[in-house]
């Protein structure tokens, strides 16, 4: 067993989520993933569990950890009581922690969810905040949300919720003392580490690429090959 | 599979869910498309059946969807909400109420891990206390905030204005249910009903007269996938999964959905208008929507509040045929308006979805 794989099992979710896989397939037949993309979780546990670095190295790099919804579905139907999707949460930990997510393209999309998600969740104490939410990058959220959204104070207000406001209620401003909280609890438990590095890694590569950091961010957003989808 | 078989399952995933006494927790994504639901359940539970749910405006996310996007490590994750229990044990309570689907899921597995490694509990006591100065706490008792209303779902019948009935014709509605996936997946025994036949949704809608219809991808995700929705070039992975259980309900002909979990119902509503739009395909009769509710929803309705009350004019299929097949009565010409009345514009109609 190697370096790569003592480190994997250090992660509380490959330890909840590895006993041994018996490849009866079962959870790619019940996956969402693996009906569109090019994806395998009855392969990747398997070639966890062979312990060999080079095969979890290969995973760390490849493009397929990052197909995976982390839906959790297989692993009600797993016979072995394993969880593909907690051993893909730990695979995609480990892949960032070496930085070898950025020799693929869905793992590059890091970049984007670090800085959107954890900005809202620093700044604003949610995950999703509505004002950041424009429509203009959502077009799916339909007329409804292009009408909701320029007018987000009033539908908000009409709705009896209290947007920006204090006190409690739906969408209240969360206090600074308690941003400041979420802040220290990042920085103590490697949060604030994380997202540095993800951050460093892509601003490298938009330099290499000799984009602006928006012009990276733009290209990640919207670019993406048909090699990863099964029928193509 | 026949009906006895699923009681028998049913009755082998007993919850308890205690009747009162609660800490909320309000969802990032429901506060931000749904936000009337939230205050509809303080609003049933408080108001209408004298309940004490208390609230916090110092909670805040548990950062599951940043968790779920792989941002951010297990142990901050854990810690955000260590920092959740405490502050409901520091204001006196012991029963957890979540809105939030991801968050129950995530709560049930830190628990559950906790439980497995108690010096990583140890650890995150410290860390709490280090960055919070706060003391660490476990609820007595995890509920989800559907979990609630199933638990007071026959007091709101019984209080109940409307029932999910075909005013015309006398016979029930037909109803698919959709449960979010970390609802009970992961740990079936936390679920009312378990995994495979959740019985949560199922118990409201029998309960308020509607009839339960089955279909193949009844178990399906709906396709949020966390990553896979959040980048634009990964979003076909979510409409797919949507597309695949349209497809798979439309032959039984369902009136409405109802849903527990706070992104699914965004999902299968939206999806429903992309679909419409880019492939002409509608999943209701006469080019009609298939209309998606939360369950906080359907319960206001079956209440008698004001459908614009509950927030109805913010779902992109249109409600209105469900609200005349039970019979609510609403006006249109207030569908779009602000508070008092203040006119705020209207959304522009799509002519593929009506
Ligand atoms: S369902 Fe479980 S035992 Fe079967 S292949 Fe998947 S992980 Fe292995
Ligand atoms: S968690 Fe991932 S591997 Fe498991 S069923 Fe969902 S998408 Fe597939």
């Amino acid at each position: 067993m190697g370096k790569l794989y003592d480190k994997l099992m250090e992660d509380y979710r490959l330890k909840e989520g590895l006993n041994a896989c018996i490849n009866c397939g079962t959870c790619t037949a019940i996956c969402p993933a693996a009906e569109f993309y090019k994806y395998d979780p009855r392969r990747i546990v398997d070639m966890v569990q062979s312990g060999d670095d080079s095969v979890i190295e290969e995973l760390l790099k490849s493009e397929t950890i990052w197909y995976c919804g982390e839906c959790m579905s297989c692993v009600t139907r797993c016979p072995r009581k394993n969880a593909a999707g907690l051993i893909i949460m730990a695979l995609r930990n480990l892949s960032i922690e070496t930085g070898l997510f950025m020799e693929s393209e869905k793992g590059r999309q890091m970049y984007i969810l670090a800085k959107d998600l954890n900005h809202n969740v620093l700044n604003y104490g949610y995950c999703v905040y509505p004002r950041n939410f424009p429509y203009e990058g959502h077009p799916e959220a339909g007329p409804v949300w292009e009408w909701e959204h320029a007018h987000l104070d009033d539908v908000f207000e009409r709705l009896g919720a209290n947007l920006d406001g204090d006190g409690p209620g739906a969408m209240r401003k969360i206090p600074a003392e308690n941003l400041e909280q979420l802040k220290r609890i990042y920085d103590i438990t490697g949060a604030t580490e994380r997202l540095e590095k993800i951050k460093q890694a892509g601003l490298k590569k938009a330099a290499e690429l000799g984009l602006t950091e928006e012009e990276y961010i733009q290209k990640l957003y919207t670019e993406g090959t048909k090699m990863h989808l099964n029928h193509c | 599979m026949i009906y006895e078989g699923k009681q028998k399952i049913w009755s082998e995933y007993q919850k308890e869910i205690p009747d009162d006494h609660y800490f909320y927790v309000r969802s990032c994504i429901r506060q931000s498309f749904f936000p009337a639901s939230e205050r509809t359940l303080l609003d049933i539970a408080r108001n209408k059946l004298g309940k004490d749910i208390f609230e916090t405006e110092h909670h805040t996310t548990c950062g599951g969807i940043a968790y779920h996007s792989d941002t951010i490590p297990q142990e901050t994750v854990m810690t955000i909400i260590a920092r959740q229990f405490a502050l409901m044990a520091k204001n006196g309570y012991e029963n957890y109420v979540c809105s939030c689907i991801t968050s129950f899921g995530l709560y049930c597995e830190t628990l559950e891990t906790w439980r497995e490694f108690p010096a990583l509990q140890e650890k995150i006591a410290d860390n709490l206390w280090k960055s919070c100065k706060l003391e660490f706490a476990k609820p007595k008792f995890l509920v989800h905030a559907s979990d609630l209303v199933f638990k007071y779902r026959n007091q709101i019948a019984a209080k109940g204005k409307y029932k999910l009935v075909n005013i015309k014709t006398g016979e029930p509605l037909r109803v698919v249910e959709h449960i979010g996936c970390h609802y009970s997946k992961m740990f079936p025994s936390k679920g009312v009903g378990g995994a495979e036949y959740p019985y949560v949704l199922v118990g409201m809608v029998e309960a308020w007269g509607g009839k339960i219809i089955d279909y193949p991808e009844r178990r399906h995700c709906c396709g949020f996938g966390f990553r896979q929705y959040l980048i634009k070039s990964n979003r076909s992975y979510s409409l797919s999964n949507t597309h695949k259980k349209f497809e798979s309900m439309a032959p039984f002909e369902p009136d409405m959905i109802i849903t527990n979990c706070p992104g699914c119902p965004y999902f299968l509503d939206r999806w429903q208008y992309v679909i419409a739009e880019s492939q002409g395909k509608t999943y209701g009769k006469d080019g009609r929507g298939i209309p998606v509710f939360t369950y906080e929803e359907v319960a206001g309705l079956v209440m008698g509040y004001d459908p614009w009350d509950l927030g109805l004019q913010t779902h992109q299929v249109p409600v209105e045929p469900l609200l005349d097949k039970i019979g609510i009565p609403y006006d249109p010409a207030k569908k779009y308006l602000g508070k008092d009345g203040k006119d705020i514009g209207k959304p522009i109609q799509p002519s593929c979805l009506k």
